[in-house]
């Protein structure tokens, strides 16, 4: 046998491996996860935006519990400003965190404030830390995860009516609310072997869940006042997370409502256009 | 018609440029009154829709280039900087992205359009044979690009896929590595696929012209499928048809418009916003959309499927069969000309066979779900028996029914079903030839 068999061998026997301590999320029918409740989003639909407060809260949940262990490598502080925050604002979050420049002109790296063209300080200098801390499990990077976990509605039938109905990848956000919110269940439920440091959530595929719950009733001290119930907190986390994931979405729709329009009164006239043209054409 | 006399240009540097290189005789001749026949249907504009959505892909994919860096650290970023931070970098990914659905949509619109109205007879063989050929180019082009943001699916499809070369007896395993540049997919893998994704397209517009000039020489087919009888049979391309591909691009770009501002990620999978990690395998691995037929014939073929096992299995292992069988499937359409053994073109008049094709399609639509669908039952048997049909319909089926088969009588003439004893129309029909 060739290398090219064996070095699949060994990364379905790894990913068996990672399967088997949590890492991976393996969706087979036999760990098939619960679907999450089904929330209302602002962002969805031909005109959804961002619902400034929540995500502004949730940026809140994020930096003072996500943040500990995820990071958000795909923002930059600067992007802040569209959650509605000024450049002053976004100038001083951004330094209350350090960041490793340089090298100055003795050839010396040395930390500094971040600044707005930042990008989010991780909370780990790398991959290998990140596991270490946190007994070898990867806490993933949140950039994305509105949209890497959109794996739909359930069926061939229900994503297609949640497509038309424009509901993007809020199925995402489902998952992320439901995960943070009611997913975990204590005492895990018969049958669930867990390893050590591990927590069942049923949103979880395969159940196995490698990070403790998160998130407590009044954890974070909402700056608006808002009450900080698990829920509340889930769902402004998983809006700052939709945002952070896709931030064109707006621009997006906006756009796309004008050139559906454009093309629909267009579309109609290449129709009268072609009636005319083939008129006289018995066909 | 008068088609291919040189028209007299009002505009005299045209005429001074005609006479030495005669490209406006030749766009004058192939699209002004290149003579079309006047009952095609609406399912006559995908031709057109294609070269559209072809040269979309190509503009979107020259600007998408500009910013993107072919390098498996950095590529994932690379696309996420362009969805972020390129003015309307968003829009010509998912135009980009969005676009190769609907490329392949269209192509296999036009494909059952050939498929059911005969346009792959004679004289029309190479025509079709050549459409096969860009299908296959598409296919290769697609999978490539699929690689290059670096995704979970990305990685791991290209892993599968290039695999699949390992079948190949004494040699494969060599092949793969030549493939990979390396012992796995992995930094030569990214760059020579950027390197082959940006050259494939224009091979591809290179088989399009082939195509169009091979068009050009047989004319197009019609609904009946009768060969064009004289004038009163047709309308010059513009502008009938100009108008007529118009309306059909319009409705066209409102779909594909809805997908890029209101859906764009519902073809994709969400994995692919996972940066690719060699050391966690995703939990199932499934191509494109546009792929899963192909990846469901491919999986159908498993040590203990008795039509393996009672045919195959003394001559070759299940991997091999399997990706012969895939690849087979598209070798079996090139061959259509010949394995339909029946005179009638269009299906309209094929009482049986009109049935067949039918069966086909819900067949590849059949064998597109399992192909998504994870390997077990009963999804497995769905596919192999779906596989099965797919060979038996066109390499066994297919010219049974052409022998048996009592056509429906044809009519005269394209102008008889409406004319009632045709050929008395040519006046009106000819009359719009307009300006050059």
């Amino acid at each position: 046998m060739g290398i090219a068999v064996k070095s699949v061998r060994l990364t379905v026997a790894i990913a068996a491996l990672a399967g088997a301590v949590g890492l991976a999320s393996p969706a087979t029918a036999a760990g098939k996860a619960a679907y999450p409740e089904q929330m209302e989003w602002s962002w969805t639909g031909p005109f959804g935006t961002f619902d400034r407060a929540s995500a502004q809260r949730g940026l809140q949940v994020y930096t003072q519990v996500c943040s500990s262990c995820h990071g958000m490598d795909q923002l930059y502080y600067r992007n802040l400003t569209d959650l509605g925050y000024t450049d002053d604002q976004v100038k001083e979050f951004a330094a209350q965190f350090e960041v490793q420049d340089g090298p100055d002109s003795f050839g010396e790296m040395y930390m500094r404030p971040a600044e707005p063209s930042d990008p989010f300080v991780n909370p780990f200098p790398n991959q290998a830390a990140a596991r270490s801390a946190n007994g070898g499990a990867y806490p993933a990077d949140l950039s994305l995860i509105a949209k890497n976990r959109a794996h739909g509605f359930g069926s061939i039938g229900a994503n297609f009516l949640a497509m038309l109905q424009i509901k993007g990848s809020s199925s995402g956000a489902d998952y992320l609310h439901g995960l943070l919110s009611d997913g975990y269940v204590d005492p895990a439920p018969e049958g669930v072997d867990l390893m050590p440091g591990q927590w069942y959530n049923k949103y979880m595929a395969g159940g196995a869940i490698a990070m403790p719950p998160p998130i407590y009733p009044d954890g974070v001290e909402y700056e608006d006042g808002t009450e900080a119930t698990v829920s509340q907190q889930a769902y402004d986390v998983a809006t700052f997370l939709a945002w952070a994931a896709e931030p064109r979405l707006e621009e997006r729709k906006e756009t796309g409502v004008k050139v559906l329009l454009f093309l629909a009164i267009f579309t109609g006239l290449l129709i009268a256009v072609k009636r005319r043209t083939w008129a006289d054409v018995k066909h | 018609m008068s088609s291919h006399s040189a028209p007299s240009f009002k505009n005299p540097v045209v005429r001074w440029v005609d006479s030495r290189l005669p490209v406006f005789s030749y766009m004058h001749a192939e699209y002004g009154t290149f003579p079309m026949p006047k009952n095609l249907n609406y399912f006559w504009n995908f031709g057109a829709l294609a070269m559209v959505v072809l040269i979309t892909m190509i503009l979107t994919g020259i600007m998408l280039a500009m910013q993107y860096t072919a390098h498996i650290d950095l590529a994932f970023d690379s696309v996420e900087r362009i969805m972020r931070d390129v003015n309307f970098g968003w829009l010509l990914r998912y135009v980009h992205m969005n676009g190769a659905s609907m490329f392949f949509i269209v192509v296999y619109i036009h494909m059952f359009r050939g498929l059911y109205y005969g346009s792959f007879k004679q004289p029309r063989e190479l025509l079709w044979i050549l459409g096969v050929v860009i299908l296959v180019l598409m296919m290769g082009t697609a999978f490539m690009g699929y690689v290059l943001p670096w995704g979970q699916m990305s990685f791991w499809g290209a892993t599968v896929i290039t695999n699949l070369f390992s079948a190949i007896p004494l040699v494969g395993d060599s092949i793969v590595t030549w493939l990979w540049g390396g012992f796995s997919v992995d930094n030569p893998t990214l760059n020579r696929f950027f390197a082959l994704h940006y050259l494939f397209p224009f091979l591809i517009l290179g088989v399009v012209m082939l195509h169009v000039v091979a068009l050009h020489v047989t004319k197009s087919n019609n609904p009946t499928g009768i060969d064009v009888r004289g004038p009163q049979d047709t309308v010059p391309f513009h502008p009938y048809f100009t108008a007529k591909d118009s309306v059909g691009l319009g409705v066209f770009l409102l779909i594909f418009a809805f997908f890029v501002f209101f859906a764009p990620n519902y073809m994709g999978h969400p994995d692919n916003y996972i940066q690719a990690d060699p050391l966690v395998t995703p939990a199932h691995i499934v191509p494109e959309w546009y792929f899963l037929p192909y990846y469901a014939i491919l999986r159908s073929f498993t040590d203990d499927w008795w039509f393996f096992s009672w045919f195959l299995s003394w001559i070759m292992d299940a991997k091999l069969a399997g990706v012969l069988a895939m690849f087979g499937s598209l070798i079996v359409l090139a061959l259509l000309p010949w394995l339909d053994t029946s005179k009638v073109r269009s299906n309209r008049y094929r009482p049986m066979n009109k049935w067949l094709v039918i069966a086909l399609v819900i067949d590849f639509i059949i064998l597109g779900w399992v192909g998504g669908k994870p390997a077990e039952e009963p999804y497995v048997a769905i596919a192999q028996w779906s596989t099965l049909f797919y060979f038996f319909a066109l390499l066994v089926l297919t010219p049974l029914i052409g022998w048996i088969e009592r056509p429906r009588p044809l009519p005269a003439s394209i102008s008889e079903p409406v004319l009632k004893g045709g050929g008395s129309a040519a006046g009106a029909t000819t009359a719009k030839m307009e300006k050059s």
